[in-house]
């Protein structure tokens, strides 16, 4: 594999500090096209401020973003996801107040480019563009299997059908690049089966690339192509998911080590 | 028994997302407009005019423009008065100025006015949420109605510091001015209404709908599926501030005919529009007329009742008013926060499976 011309994402030498406490100390990865990538760490490692600095809500104090073999500038996070990078989150980030339906057409902002007069009057290709995308978000819906839900407001719906919806809307945005921050979280043994056969799907239908925060190393270890393990900000360990098993760091600080 | 979706199968996602999916509810709908346009303007005389439909009409609009605002975008504002104000005011420099300007024009000339104001005093929300940017708002308020007490140019110099509107007409019917007719000021009110509640439903149905909504639900999430924080806002302040400039406008020139600021425009205005809202419905094009109907209705009605039925005398009927009323938005609020509009949704659900509820 020619590494180079794959990469979808490199990240070189990021330094992330809050004051005086330095979050991510000095981590590089790497995203291949196509692939689904782990960051695994124990809590308050890092994980999730990392994601953060990939789509923009932290800016790093020094190292680069490269995305699609360019440098990335300073960005807000609304113009990275017209870049393509989607994600979801931790704590479930929905539209409470919006309907099923309306949460994922959300998601297809960044494919609607109709003027505001347009939209005014409803004519001039705003309701033929709102019934087009409406169309990919029906694709979307029939993929997670949320018919039934369309019209509900999510707020009323259970957890795992509101993580799911949540999927939904990242995946209407048809990105290149998908953020996923705990999807399994709190979730039971069959939901976690239902989200990771999502994952895998998106990945292998759609081409989409995956990086994927996950607490569940069952998960982590069977869906993920390669993985990196981050503690205290510091990356100790990165490989395919054999790799990382077997790397005594990784053994280290996952189980502890003795003192002596 | 007449209301049923039953049998009524969508086939095309045009048809999913009308406006009024029930054919029952579409014919309610265009039988209100029928009324309102062909019965309405030939039976209307000055009492109902000025003491219903056209508060009730001018006041919808405030309601539309501070929904879309509040409602919508989750911007909480209480400058309404003071926009309404500027509506006026622009309305009247207009006026004068360009006397051959038609009316209709002038009125929307001024919506755009005071989308531009509302712009400006919508930039404390980019840093700025909930309470304290309803402070921030309470200021434009204050500010504004203070500038055209105390700037001549705004009230042309005159002696007593009031405004009063110029007799325009569109064609051969005189809007404004003392020649003015109740039922050519009615459809007048009702066609910017109309025109107005329609282009709110289009733009809330829509993207830009959707990313005020989502901006008013989690910002944060908003930014991440690429929605710009200040063209969202902002873009709900401008046209929030056209609706309620055009309120303002219509207020001062075809329902009052003159006007003097701390008494038209005062904070009181505010908090009655943000009433209105909270009241018929926040996030929803039928709860700001349910509201507007509420506020303005219920005084006239229950004034009626107390007074010519009970034969009450006016100033006790005056005060059982204000106890009435308040009462009611309390108990309104405890079954209902979502508003009237809530209220009404419950109500057709139940319609809908009505008499077999199980």
């Amino acid at each position: 594999m020619n590494q180079n011309s794959d990469k979808m994402m490199d990240i070189k030498n990021i330094v992330l500090r809050f004051g005086g406490v330095v979050a991510i100390q000095n981590i590089s990865f790497d995203i291949f096209k196509g692939e689904i990538r782990a960051i695994i760490g124990p809590n308050g490692a890092g994980k999730s401020s990392m994601l953060n600095v990939i789509n923009g809500f932290y800016h790093p104090q020094e190292g680069e973003v490269w995305f699609r073999g360019q440098k990335r500038k300073s960005m807000k996070p609304y113009q990275i996801a017209h870049q393509g990078i989607a994600r979801t989150f931790q704590n479930i980030a929905l539209f409470k107040g919006m309907t099923a339906l309306d949460n994922i057409m959300t998601g297809r902002f960044t494919h609607m480019k109709k003027s505001i007069f347009s939209q005014m009057i409803w004519e001039g290709g705003a309701s033929k563009e709102e019934y087009e995308n409406r169309e990919v978000v029906e694709k979307v819906i029939d993929f997670l299997e949320i018919q039934h839900i369309r019209k509900t407001p999510v707020g009323a719906l259970p957890y795992g059908l509101q993580k799911r919806v949540e999927l939904g809307r990242a995946l209407a945005a048809e990105p290149e690049l998908l953020l996923l921050d705990e999807p399994m979280a709190g979730m039971n043994v069959e939901e976690k089966e239902d989200m990771s056969r999502y994952i895998l799907d998106v990945n292998n239908e759609f081409g989409t690339t995956v990086a994927l925060i996950e607490h569940d190393m069952g998960v982590v270890m069977d869906i993920s192509d390669r993985v990196v393990v981050m503690d205290y900000g510091k990356k100790i360990g990165d490989g395919t998911p054999d790799e990382v098993r077997n790397n005594q760091s990784v053994i280290d600080a996952y189980l502890g080590v003795s003192e002596h | 028994m007449l209301y049923r979706e039953v049998g009524e199968f969508k086939t095309s996602y045009a048809q999913d997302s009308h406006t009024f999916p029930i054919k029952f509810d579409r014919y309610r709908y265009y039988f209100v407009i029928i009324v309102g346009l062909l019965f309405i303007p030939f039976i209307i005389n000055d009492y109902w005019a000025n003491a219903v439909f056209l508060p009730f009409l001018i006041y919808a609009i405030a309601a539309l423009g501070l929904n879309i605002l509040t409602g919508y975008c989750g911007q909480v504002s209480l400058g309404t008065g003071g926009f309404m104000a500027v509506g006026a005011y622009a309305s009247y420099k207009f006026m004068t100025a360009f006397p051959d300007l038609n009316i209709f024009f002038v009125i929307i000339l001024s919506g755009f006015v005071t989308a531009f104001v509302g712009t400006l005093f919508g930039l404390p929300s980019l840093r700025i949420k909930g309470f304290y940017l309803a402070v921030a708002t309470l200021a434009a308020q204050f500010f504004l109605i203070w500038l055209f007490n105390k700037v001549g140019w705004f009230y042309n110099y005159s002696a007593t510091g009031m405004i009063t509107a110029p007799s325009r007409s569109v064609g051969s019917f005189f809007i404004t001015g003392s020649e003015s007719t109740p039922a050519a000021k009615y459809l007048f009110c009702f066609l910017f209404v109309f025109l107005l509640a329609w282009i709110a439903r289009n733009l809330t149905r829509g993207k830009i709908g959707r990313s005020w909504m989502a901006i008013r639900d989690m910002d944060i999430a908003a930014e991440i599926i690429g929605v710009n924080p200040l063209i969202a806002k902002l873009s709900a302040f401008a046209i929030s501030s056209f609706y309620v400039g055009v309120a303002g406008a219509l207020f001062f020139s075809v329902y009052l005919g003159a006007v003097e600021p701390t008494e038209a425009f005062s904070i009181q205005k505010s908090f009655i529009v943000l009433f209105m809202v909270i009241i018929g419905g926040l996030g929803s094009i039928f709860g700001s007329f349910a509201g507007a109907a509420f506020m303005v209705l219920l005084p006239v009605a229950l004034k009626n009742l107390l007074v010519l039925q009970f034969g009450w005398s006016v100033d006790i009927a005056a005060h059982f008013e204000f106890i009435i009323i308040g009462g009611l938005i309390i108990f309104f609020l405890i079954v209902e926060p979502h508003g009237l509009a809530q209220l009404w949704n419950l109500l057709k659900q139940k319609l809908r499976i009505w008499p077999f509820p199980y």
